[in-house]
């Protein structure tokens, strides 16, 4: 094995009280800050840039190329909004980050906020983790309390207020214009761009919008420099990241490593397939990016090689399903979320993801029609490039790439339920020793 | 987004519309409310970013999106009453009907769906006599089929009240319900130490600490597999080199910051390419 795991983030989650100031200062904690706050803010953002340190919430844009195209000073006010909303099925490494370290996050914002000139900041978090949100309300307060937030930060003359805020269940409220909208008091409906955030963004001021995960890695890389940082991972795709395993696996978890690791390091590091049963297929990213197959064990997950192979890096939430699944249910289970999910601003997806909803159900239960494999990859083209949004897009991806890997298994759909073809009893967690694999 | 059941056979476009409970607000109910409200207002720049915190304020007092309640925040943001209910209907968290003092939500969503959450519903559902977006009738427990909860790796996974229920069976989950009912504290595996009521996290999600953050774990069994194997396998992230930033002495002698550089692959399969496609960033 060639690749091992970097716990930085993911380094003191085990001590019993992991979430508190006190624990968080005794690991480094805001050293970052004190540092920072005697640089120019120039200097951070050129140090975002060279460490290499792409966006963690997904699409993987440069954090520190983003936090400089904001426009120069106008004197009015810029924001920086945390996205904390998490919910891309599948992507399960912010809400245990918040939940067990969530000084990262909120040092990572006061050294972003100095950087990009902003004095109030925004966490928006899914409404759906209470106890998240009282961790991070505790984070602030005790961050208040240290003046590590509030007026003249640590003597520098910097002030910062953060502001937690709860969502109140939507998916789409992730896409960051819909986050800014919801953040707003609105419908999460994402807005047209141009504008970018960065121009015209909340209230229509210069705004940043980053993942949880992106600025909690800025107090590790001022502390310890960008070349630290660039120094781990692979060429293009810089540092590490958490790798989130879930499914089949023997021992599902969180496990940080350099970008570029492989399934196949990760398997072995989780104990491997769960017993006796191996593996069909995953997701790299969330359930937005196409799935992959164990041909793809060993392609190095980083930005580009998952993108050669067809997929994406995405939020390496990787969902593992082993050959008791049908690929024809999961696709269908998808489905029906983005379906479910779809904000309805704009046709493509709105009537797409209905109606991939539609044949999916009838082919998941044995009733396809003649041609429905090919309606399915018609609707998905309609959709993908067409839509307003990313959502739409992703509502195409598990579609399109379980036909190309598991053509027949959708001509299976025609004739035989899923859960005649794989009894669903087989795939639990609670599932009996006893039962045929 | 809306609340309509979507696995079932629920009309197209079906809409619940809001219940018009007009009854006013006693005088004391009301006297709290608007200094709630001031405090959340006081927090943005701008008013009506306070209406998410306010109409879950409003549930932690009715238990639901009221009329009274969407009348209560258009009067205070200055919005009109078809504003306020266009936001509360596009939001799965806010109830058009009186919700029950426990939200059992079984997250079917695919992976945990599979790894036993259908069978999870299914049994809780006929143990129950209730299906999705239903209320036993003693007001008790409302039931769910809720979407990916971000817990993947407990999967597969229960939310009562928006606390975790990690690792569920058909069997565990009918217990907590059956415990529910009879009025028992039940601790979620990663939560303070009891499930507190509807209401109370409402108010929670408004915004208002109930002084519970430092209860329950920090990371649960499963987020803490990677530090642990990391630490038993001797792993750690490069130390750094530069003189100028290295780590406090106590710091070093817990963790011994050893130079092991990981060996990571720099794949021929990375050759420079263009921008990453930022759809979704756009930037
Ligand atoms: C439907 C949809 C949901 C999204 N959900 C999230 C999310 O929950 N968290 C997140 O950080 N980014 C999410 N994104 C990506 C954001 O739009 C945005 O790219 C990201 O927050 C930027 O942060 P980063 O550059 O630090 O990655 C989502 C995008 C889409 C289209
Ligand atoms: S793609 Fe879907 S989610 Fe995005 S704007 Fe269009 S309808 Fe809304
Ligand atoms: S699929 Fe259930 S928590 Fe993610």
């Amino acid at each position: 094995m060639s690749t091992v795991l970097t716990p930085v983030l993911t380094k003191f989650w085990d001590h019993p009280q992991s979430w508190t100031l006190e624990t968080y200062e005794a690991n480094e904690g805001y050293q970052a800050l004190r540092a920072a706050l005697q640089k120019d803010p120039a200097d951070l953002v050129a140090m975002a840039k060279d460490s290499g340190l792409r966006g963690r919430g997904g699409a993987g844009f440069p954090t520190g190329m983003k936090w400089g195209f904001l426009p120069p000073p106008d004197g009015g006010p810029r924001y920086l909004v945390v996205n904390a909303d998490e919910s891309e099925p599948g992507t399960c490494k912010d809400i245990p980050l918040l939940m067990a370290a969530p000084q990262f996050l909120i040092e990572g914002m006061a050294i972003t906020s100095f950087a990009i000139g902003c004095n109030h900041a925004f966490v928006y978090l899914r409404g759906e983790v209470v106890h998240v949100y009282r961790r991070l309300m505790r984070a602030v307060e005790e961050a208040y309390a240290k003046g590590y937030l509030g007026k003249n930060i640590l003597g520098s003359g910097f002030d910062l207020d953060i502001t937690v805020h709860a969502g109140a269940g939507a998916y789409i409220c992730g896409e960051e214009t819909a986050l800014l909208d919801s953040l707003e008091g609105r419908r999460g409906q994402p807005r047209l761009k141009p504008p970018f955030p960065a121009v015209a963004g909340l209230y229509a001021r210069p705004t940043v919008v980053n993942n949880v995960e992106s600025i909690a890695s800025i107090p590790p890389i001022v502390l310890h420099g960008a070349d630290w940082f660039s120094g781990m991972g692979t060429e293009r795709s810089q540092g590490f990241g958490i790798f989130s395993l879930s499914g089949h696996v023997a021992r599902p978890g969180q496990y940080e490593a350099p970008l570029g690791i492989t399934l196949r390091e990760l398997i072995d590091m989780a104990g491997g397939m769960r017993n006796g049963h191996r593996l069909k297929f995953w997701t790299p990213g969330g359930s937005s990016t196409p799935i992959f197959t164990d041909a793809h064990l060993d392609v190095p997950l980083d930005f580009e090689s998952v993108a050669k192979e067809g997929s994406m890096l995405g939020t390496r939430a990787l969902q593992i399903f082993d050959e008791t699944t049908s690929v024809v249910h999961a696709v269908a289970r998808w489905t029906e979320f983005y379906q479910h999910e779809s904000c309805g601003k704009c046709t493509p997806c709105r009537e797409g993801t209905f109606w991939l909803k539609q044949i999916m159900n009838r082919l998941e239960n044995g009733q396809g029609h003649e041609g429905d494999i090919e309606k399915l990859d018609d609707i998905c083209d309609n959709i993908l490039g067409r839509a307003f949004c990313a959502l739409g897009d992703g509502a195409t991806s598990p579609v399109t790439s379980a036909i190309q890997y598991f053509r027949e298994e959708f001509e299976q759909g025609m004739t035989t339920p899923w859960y005649e073809l794989f009894p669903p009893e087989r795939s639990t967690l609670f599932a009996k020793e006893s039962q045929p694999a | 987004m809306s609340n309509d059941t979507f696995h079932g056979e629920a009309p197209l476009h079906h809409q619940t519309p809001l219940q018009a409970s007009e009854e006013p607000y006693a005088d004391d109910v009301l006297e709290q409310l608007r200094t709630d409200a001031a405090a959340i207002i006081a927090r943005y720049p701008q008013k009506r970013s306070a209406l998410l915190p306010m109409l879950h304020l409003v549930q932690s007092v009715d238990g639901y999106v009221t009329g009274r309640g969407v009348h209560f925040c258009a009067e205070q943001l200055d919005l009109t009453t078809a504003e306020v209910s266009g936001v509360a209907t596009f939001y799965t968290q806010y109830k058009r009907h009186p919700n029950g003092e426990y939200t059992v939500g079984v997250c079917t969503n695919t992976l945990c769906a599979i790894m036993g959450g259908d069978q999870i519903f299914d049994e809780v559902s006929e143990h129950l006599g209730v299906g999705h977006d239903e209320t036993t009738a003693d007001g008790k427990i409302t039931l769910e089929r809720v979407e990916c909860n971000a817990a993947c790796d407990f999967a597969p996974v229960v939310m009562v009240n928006w606390e975790f229920f990690d690792n569920q069976t058909p069997d565990s989950t009918k217990d907590i319900v059956d415990r529910l009912r009879a009025g028992e504290e039940v601790a979620p595996t990663r939560g303070p130490r009891s499930v507190c009521s509807f209401k109370h996290v409402s108010r929670v999600l408004a915004g208002f600490p109930d002084g519970l953050a430092d209860e329950g774990v920090g990371a649960g069994e499963a987020s803490v597999r990677g530090t642990l194997l990391a630490r038993e396998q001797g792993w750690t992230a490069p130390g750094d080199e530069r003189a100028d930033t290295s780590a406090s002495p106590a710091a070093q002698a817990e963790e011994g910051l050893a130079p092991g550089r990981h060996t990571s692959v720099n794949a021929g399969t990375n050759a420079p390419d263009e921008l990453p496609k930022s759809k979704e960033d756009g930037q």
